[in-house]
């Protein structure tokens, strides 16, 4: 059979167990469909976290970021590692203990006030918007290069699937389905990483293969260094950018992670608040599974890459070389006319004739490789999984937010619990679509959007939910001008390099070489240190609240 | 929390307490494999090996050792907690 043929045969099986697990746990109350009634096993919980968690970036960016950029591509290794124990000591048992159904709900019954919640919930939905964009879009280019329709087919037909089970199942179809797709993410990534590692190192285990030798006797890892140096790239092992910088994205992308809506309402779905800190564990094991082997493909597909096209002549190149430059993702040009590919880095004397998007490392490599068809497949459908997983998680926290925080909660607070239900459904259904225009019309920057994304999170959410169970002494008016001091700064920042003068955005003109990226972690800092200030103007929280505190705190009810 | 209107009764307090020995420790080893031997400390841990293996060790800490010991903290929070709960009588049913 070829690509296509198995293409269709593994996406469609995948869809059709993604639609028959949700139809067979769809959602009745609006318990069910906020929070999958609280009930969901830790293990489960911990499966349906990692799918929810691991977007269509981690799937298919990431390995090629690290290879591209080498040290410096930790910063997503740790950071979005990181970011599972501030959630699992900080504030998912806390979360959990609370027992409510979204994160605005938590922030307006903490801080007893409706401007905190309206704050939290602008927060919860731009959080949510950017990134689900970047996953339909991601739906898209998956379907049009294995399918061979145009993008926009293939955005509308994930937004079919994913109406389906998101609108009919609430949180409860989307759990279960979760762990279905996790089951098949991770497959995805492990078989072409178990091939690929044979090829290359000569043993099964991934991990062990990136710390081996290849066949000269010479570590994997040694060699590709050299190899950079010499093409003139930055070296694979020291990177090039500033130290405080990597230490403040990775600050940025773990604090953001913990702060991130659709990965906290995850633990609320368990029974229990001894569940909530083992299921963070669990999410973490199965989040490592990916994490641990992207950095050993990503030192795979580039050793793979360098020898496959460096110096040889463009004739030569395989099939798959000239089939993702069609989706100008690869693009090739003969600058010295010598009809050989010369891809360098900045630092070689000789001219770069190749552009490689990261993006496609991942979902080329099993055909560089020249593994068998239904591996190539598998990928693709793995990619659809990580991507359709993470946009359902995105568009329940939309639904949730509307229908709960705006609605009940604030404009319509006598809303029956059926029309409330009615309202989470035509939510969940409008988000869908609007996702999905934002994937046929991307805003053109989704990487620059998802650094905004997380940046917000940390500067906004974190620091507000953290100072809510750990001050006694922290008020409405402490919290809620911390939210906007932090929030302000970073997107002040963000907007000043990222979009108004992207051409000042270089180290010597960053705060003390800080890019914007990695300035969310200051913001989160400002945004403590405004809320720790203001608080001491204004009074104290009432007692009922600092009941609840106190409540959160223990375990037992 | 002194100015606190609500009086707070001891195994609460004390409960709380050990939860804040235990998670500040647990944060203080996060920091000190991520921030520490992955990024600050990167360069002078690179110049030995991980034995047995390729890898420089700052490097192996920043792009597997931390990530592994990130997976423990978890494990050792929640069965710290779980007999912190117990020893202060309030484990939930």
């Amino acid at each position: 059979m070829d690509i296509q043929a198995w293409t269709f045969l593994l996406v469609g099986l995948s869809f059709a167990l993604y639609v028959g697990v949700a139809v067979f746990s769809r959602a009745k109350s609006t318990q069910e469909f906020y929070v999958a009634g609280g009930h969901v096993p830790p293990l489960a919980n911990g499966m349906a976290t990692a799918a929810d968690w691991m977007s269509a970036a981690s799937f298919m960016s990431m390995a090629g970021l690290i290879s591209m950029m080498g040290y410096d591509g930790s910063v997503y290794l740790m950071g979005w590692t990181g970011g599972f124990v501030l959630l699992a000591l900080l504030l998912a048992p806390y979360l959990r203990k609370f027992g409510k159904f979204t994160v605005p709900d938590f922030v307006g019954d903490r801080y007893e006030s409706r401007v905190a919640r309206v704050v939290a919930v602008v927060c919860a939905l731009f959080i949510s918007f950017t990134y689900v964009g970047g996953q339909m879009r991601g739906v898209g280019i998956v379907l049009s290069r294995f399918l061979e329709v145009k993008v926009e087919t293939g955005v509308i037909l994930g937004m079919g699937v994913v109406f389906f089970y998101a609108v009919l199942g609430g949180m409860k179809g989307i759990t279960w389905t979760q762990v279905a797709q996790y089951c098949v993410l991770i497959c995805a990534y492990l078989i072409p990483a178990i091939f690929l590692s044979i090829m290359v190192a000569g043993t099964p285990i991934p991990q062990l293969g990136f710390g081996g030798a290849g066949a000269d006797g010479v570590p994997l890892l040694q060699r590709l260094d050299g190899l950079h140096r010499e093409l003139g790239f930055a070296s694979y092992l020291d990177g090039s950018k500033g130290l405080l910088d990597v230490a403040c994205i990775t600050a940025a992308l773990m604090i953001g992670t913990a702060g991130l809506p659709h990965v906290i309402v995850r633990f609320y779905t368990v029974p229990r608040v001894r569940d909530a800190r083992k299921s963070v564990g669990w999410a973490l094991i199965f989040i490592a599974l990916l994490y641990l082997t992207a950095p050993a493909v990503a030192l795979f597909a580039r050793t793979n890459l360098l020898d496959t096209v460096n110096g040889q002549p463009y004739e030569a190149m395989p099939d798959w070389f000239k089939q993702w430059e069609q989706t100008q993702l690869l693009s090739w040009q003969d600058r010295n006319g010598d009809g050989l590919i010369q891809y360098v880095g900045a630092a070689s004397a000789s001219a770069n004739e190749l552009t490689v998007n990261s993006d496609i490392i991942v979902l080329a490599n099993p055909e560089i490789a020249g593994l068998p068809n239904w591996v190539i497949a598998l990928v693709a459908a793995g990619a659809l999984a990580a991507a359709l997983s993470t946009a359902a998680g995105l568009l329940l926290v939309v639904s949730s937010t509307i229908s709960h925080d705006l609605l009940k909660r604030t404009f319509l607070p006598r809303i029956t619990e059926k029309g409330e239900l009615i309202a989470a459904r035509c939510a969940a259904a409008a988000a869908v679509v609007a996702a999905g225009w934002l994937g046929i019309h991307p805003p053109g920057f989704v990487a620059e959007v998802v650094a905004f994304a997380f940046g917000l999170a940390a500067s906004s959410f974190f620091p507000a939910l953290l100072l809510g169970v750990f001050s006694l002494r922290m008020n409405a008016a402490g919290a809620i001008s911390g939210m906007i001091a932090g929030l302000g700064f970073t997107s002040s920042y963000i907007l000043w390099f990222k979009f108004l003068h992207p051409e000042l955005s270089n180290p010597a003109n960053w705060w003390f070489g800080i890019s914007p990226e990695g300035i969310g972690a200051l913001g989160a800092a400002l945004n403590f240190a405004v809320a720790l200030l203001v608080c001491r103007l204004r009074p104290p929280p009432s007692a009922a609240v600092q009941r609840l505190i106190q409540d959160i705190r223990v375990p037992k009810a | 929390m002194q100015n606190s209107p609500v009086t707070t009764d001891t195994p609460a307090r004390a409960h709380w307490r050990a939860n804040l020995r235990l998670t500040g420790l647990l944060l203080l080893v996060w920091a000190a494999v991520s921030f520490g031997c992955g990024i600050f400390l990167r360069g002078w841990l690179d110049q030995w090996t991980l034995p047995g293996t390729g890898f420089p060790l700052g490097f192996w800490f920043a792009q597997q050792g931390s990530i592994l010991v990130f997976i423990i903290l978890i494990f050792v929070y929640a069965r710290g907690m779980n007999r912190i709960d117990e020893a202060h009588g309030l484990r939930e049913e």
